[in-house]
């Protein structure tokens, strides 16, 4: 049986798709550079596999299921960067203390919340350099949840991730979180 | 029966992040409350993983449909790269 070839407008990719495809991936990976390597990276690839599209789908629905790969990609690199940042845990590992909190990262009372928590440029700053400051893997996966508002059914399916992987995942970037807004902002 | 209520703060902590997003179950929710009356740390935990959640859907709503572009001069620099390999 003969493969059916169907012709791709490639000199109209850029014009027609690269933004959708930079704002896909720039939303999922905060980051400028990146999102703009993966969008060049899935023309690339598209071109050398145009051979095998079949219009079965759409040309744009085509691009972002190899920007999609694309993303699991690096997702699963930085997955696999241990220790990257990740600050130590809140409670005991072991011992008869065993996941009880450890006393020096205890929650400390945040008497001034009120008036730290009045919207503005510097309170913005701040979350944003917390998250950042997340081992990468969480901070993707928290941004996708918390700020993108994406559902957590997406998520697991777009990383390949199973739900209590999720939710470790979130677990661990809120109280990362929590302990750096306190140190950064609510305790100063 | 007790026994099998009991949570660690660890465990507390993680069902009240899972409980930000309404996904904990009501067993969950029931180990909390227990929790709670003898832990007074994750009850300001709690406190306070509320106060942050605000924060983070306040600041979640700055991002919220924003489109973001790629320059006239990134695409004209994207489409000659691809030119040359077509």
């Amino acid at each position: 049986m003969t493969q059916k070839q169907v012709l791709l407008h490639t000199d109209k990719w850029v014009d027609n798709y690269a933004d959708y495809m930079y704002n896909y991936a720039l939303v999922r990976i905060n980051d400028v550079n990146l999102a703009k390597d993966l969008v060049q990276d899935t023309f690339f690839s598209a071109l050398k596999s145009a051979k095998n599209f079949q219009g079965k789908s759409t040309e744009r629905t085509w691009l972002i299921s190899i920007l999609k790969r694309k993303i699991i990609d690096h997702y699963r690199k930085i997955n696999s960067k241990k220790g990257q940042s990740e600050v130590r845990t809140n409670f005991y590992d072991n011992g008869e203390n065993s996941g009880s909190w450890l006393e020096e990262r205890v929650p400390q009372s945040w008497d001034n919340y009120l008036e730290r928590s009045i919207e503005n440029q510097e309170l913005k700053s701040q979350l944003d350099a917390c998250i950042e400051a997340l081992p990468k893997k969480y901070e993707m996966v928290f941004r996708m949840r918390t700020i993108q508002d994406f559902e957590t059914e997406e998520i697991c399916k777009e990383l390949e991730i199973t739900a209590s992987n999720f939710w470790v995942i979130i677990h661990r970037a809120r109280i990362q979180l929590r302990k750096c807004m306190e140190d950064n902002w609510f305790n100063i | 029966m007790f026994k099998r209520l009991k949570i660690t703060c660890d465990q507390a902590t993680s069902i009240c992040n899972k409980n930000q997003y309404g996904a904990s179950t009501l067993l969950d929710k029931l180990k909390l409350n227990i929790h709670f009356l003898g832990c007074k740390f994750c009850s300001l935990y709690i406190k306070q993983n509320t106060m942050l959640t605000t924060l983070y859907k306040r600041h979640a709503k700055n991002y919220k449909g924003t489109k973001f572009c790629m320059s006239k001069e990134e695409k004209e620099i994207l489409k000659k790269e691809l030119e040359k390999i077509n």
